[in-house]
């Protein structure tokens, strides 16, 4: 089962090679990750998508709870949260009925042209895993997909609850 | 007035000091040496030169568990460093407090490929508790005070400093500020139980009908051997100990049922098979203990006590978890026992220790001695020493059978008297371990047991010993084998022995009198005990003795792989 992991650390040198060799010194998966300090600088906070079940899960979140550096972690797929990520999109752009499918495409998806070249379009787009899955399958209907990049995902709990210190 | 104002390694040596560190252990080396400079002009901490650096872990290690102390080593970058690396996994695998000084090569060079450079924090990530890459001289003592607080508290383990040489030179100084008292914000270990998983465990075992405690290392690492013998009592419950939990309990102790796991005792092992009830604490359920989990112990509702959560439900799912120091967890138990005004089970004790002493009387940790001229059996020569040292010694064992074997037949009456290397089995352990359980108490009897293949893997120390007076005694029970390998091989891979024989062994004993020290074999049993005694009588020598056993034994009882616990042949061919 796919779980979202947030984890906040110290923002050392060194911190995040401790969690990724973690990982897979002990053969857990990582799907994505994303770091970067908080509105603390003193603090970083790991996003990490992962898959187990729950007896690997514990033990993931036990060995990272394990690491000096890390203050805190929890599992945001246990309680309600919010997930997004990041895609840009290069297409594929040559005549006006791909600009045309390209623009509604990215409006129905509520996403953002960024940039235009002579024959390209790069489109921005936030949203959680399926919607963005959804949006790279429908746009390589109508035109050429030339690049993805995928920031992996973020995620925050719903309501009152929050990882700080 | 100003501050007076240190370099780096004038503040390495002085927090050190400050630490009230006696012993370091360690080698020299480009990276490292205004800290061997600093060392030289102070009286505070004594710096054992090894001829390895791995020997300096394993003595700073074996310091640490005879003390319960932090043992400290120092380094030089690159070779150095790295040679330290099995000594820190060691360290890191039986949870030995430790702290490493790793010298690197000047920040300006660091990813250059210097020379004698290394990332050693990089190589030790995954065998360390924790690690600091210290880049600025203010920094330096408050990172050592942290790498010991850190080695010792908790589940203990070793840290890796390093320390690249600008930081040390004399063209760079500061003041010099300790926090002794250590607060981090994302380290603080549990240390009590929860009321809420201490009652329920008690509750578990007052209706328990066949109890089992099963004790490990961390009984002896949390000094809560008087306690466990407390509860054990109360309890009236039979008591098994892991490798690393003997003397957690007197190995005489009427309760105590031996050692479980691979080559334990079939006591040990059928009584945790048919228990209702486990009491672990600090144990980790190691491979080596339960043989096939699939097959572990099915019926039992196990209560797990560690420090460690990670340990917890790690291979053996636990009914009632309970995270914290064991003594405290063990002491939270008995005052809890006492408020529920705890009655024991008379009748179910009975039936349970008939059945219990039904399993000892198969009296499977036993040999055949040998047929009139025979060749000595190595359990005898483990027998002879535990007689001639009154079960008083500090035994540090090497890997192998040697290990089986004295962890079998010398019945450890306290905690911190047996050393080995049980979760990493590292070979070459043994006798540097024990130089450092000497350096701690040298008025105390201390073996290193060993075999022919383990003892040449440290055996340059015998300098060491020379230089410094270490005057361990040695016992190498020599089969001209790599026994445990052979004895695999005889039982697994058709008797086809692989590498396993020595063709070419030095002779024993005049390589310890080319170290200077002395050196004996002992051929016959009739020479045994008198031959021992000596060496034990030469209190100011260090005394090689080359025992020549019989290169056939093999260490029994033994499980049977993929099996349940209490699978095991008990002696060849006969299983029980």
């Amino acid at each position: 089962m796919r779980r979202i992991l947030a984890i906040l650390l110290e923002n050392e040198p060194g911190s995040l090679s401790r969690i990724v060799g973690l990982f897979s010194q002990r053969a857990f998966n990582i799907e994505t990750l994303t770091v970067a300090p908080t509105d603390d600088p003193s603090l970083s906070r790991i996003t990490i998508a992962t898959v187990g079940d729950d007896k690997v899960l514990e033990q993931i979140v036990k060995q990272v709870n394990k690491l000096i550096d890390v203050i805190k972690i929890t599992d945001l797929t246990e309680r309600a949260h919010v997930e997004r990520e990041l895609v840009l999109v290069k297409v594929l752009a040559m005549n006006d009925k791909s600009r045309t499918e390209v623009k509604r495409i990215a409006d129905i998806f509520r996403g953002a042209i960024i940039d235009i070249g002579k024959q390209i379009y790069t489109i921005e787009l936030t949203g959680d895993a399926d919607k963005i899955a959804a949006f790279i399958k429908t746009l390589s209907y109508e035109t050429e997909i030339v690049e993805v990049v995928r920031s992996g995902c973020v995620g925050i709990a719903r309501g009152e609850k929050a990882l700080k210190v | 007035m100003t501050a007076k104002l240190y370099t780096g390694a004038e503040m390495v040596v002085k927090a050190l000091s400050a630490l009230e560190v006696k012993y370091l252990f360690g080698y020299p080396g480009g990276s490292v040496l205004d800290i061997y400079d600093a060392l030289f002009q102070q009286d505070d901490v004594e710096h054992v030169l090894v001829r390895h650096e791995q020997a300096a872990t394993h003595m700073a290690d074996g310091y640490a568990r005879a003390t319960g102390e932090v043992g400290y080593v120092l380094a030089t970058s690159g070779p150095g460093a790295t040679n330290c690396v099995t000594g820190i996994a060691t360290a890191y695998m039986d949870s030995i407090p430790m702290v490493v000084l790793a010298g690197q090569v000047p920040t300006t060079l660091i990813g250059d490929d210097a020379f004698q450079e290394t990332d050693i924090v990089g190589c030790s990530r995954p065998i360390v508790k924790h690690s600091f890459n210290c880049r600025r001289l203010e920094d330096i003592p408050n990172i050592i005070a942290q790498a010991a607080y850190i080695a010792k508290t908790g589940r203990p383990g070793p840290v890796v400093v390093e320390l690249p040489k600008d930081i040390l030179m004399p063209t760079h100084k500061a003041a010099f500020n300790i926090e002794l008292d250590v607060q981090m914000r994302s380290y603080n270990p549990t240390v009590k139980g929860h009321p809420k998983q201490i009652k329920k465990a008690v509750k578990t075992i007052a209706n328990a009908e066949r109890l089992v405690v099963y004790s490990g290392g961390g009984i002896v690492l949390a000094n809560a051997a008087e306690l466990l013998t407390e509860l054990v009592e109360t309890l009236d419950a039979p008591v098994t100990n892991t490798l690393m939990g003997l003397g957690g309990i007197s190995g005489t102790h009427k309760n105590f049922i031996g050692m479980l796991g691979m080559h334990g005792s079939l006591e040990a092992n059928k009584t945790m098979a048919n228990a209702d009830v486990i009491l672990a604490l600090g144990a980790r359920f190691d491979d080596r203990v339960t043989n096939n989990v699939k097959k572990f112990c099915p019926n039992a509702t196990i209560i797990h006590v560690d420090i460690d959560p990670t340990s917890i439900s790690k291979t053996i799912n636990a009914h009632v978890p309970v995270v914290g120091l064991v003594d405290i967890v063990i002491e939270q138990l008995l005052a809890e026992l006492k408020e529920t005004n705890f009655q024991k089970n008379e009748a179910a004790l009975k039936q349970w220790w008939q059945q219990i002493e039904g399993w000892r009387s198969v009296n499977s940790v036993s040999y055949v001695p040998p047929a009139e001229g025979g060749k000595i059996k190595p359990q005898q020569v483990v027998e002879a020493m535990y007689k001639i040292t009154n079960g008083e010694a500090y035994v540090c064992s090497d890997v192998g059978q040697h290990q089986m074997f004295a962890a079998q037949y010398y019945p450890f009456a306290k905690p911190r008297q047996w050393i080995n290397s049980g979760g990493l089995g590292t070979m070459g352990f043994g006798f540097p371990a024990a130089m450092g359980v000497k350096m701690a108490f040298p008025d105390s009897h201390v073996i290193c047991i060993t075999g022919d293949g383990s003892i040449q893997m440290n055996i340059q120390e015998l300098s060491t010993c020379m230089q410094y007076g270490i005057p361990v005694k040695i016992i190498s029970l020599n089969n001209r084998s790599l026994g445990m390998v052979r004895q695999w091989q005889d039982m697994v891979y058709g008797g086809r022995h692989s590498s396993s024989y020595m063709e070419s062994l030095p002779d024993f004993v005049k390589l310890a009198e080319a170290y200077g020290h002395v050196g004996m074999q002992i051929n016959t049993l009739d020479e045994l005990d008198s031959k021992l005694e000596q060496a034990f009588a030469m209190k100011d020598r260090l005394v090689f003795v080359d025992v020549l056993v019989d290169e056939k034994e093999h260490v029994y009882p033994m499980q049977i792989r993929l099996g349940a616990i209490d699978d095991m042949w008990i002696k060849k061919g006969d299983k029980a």
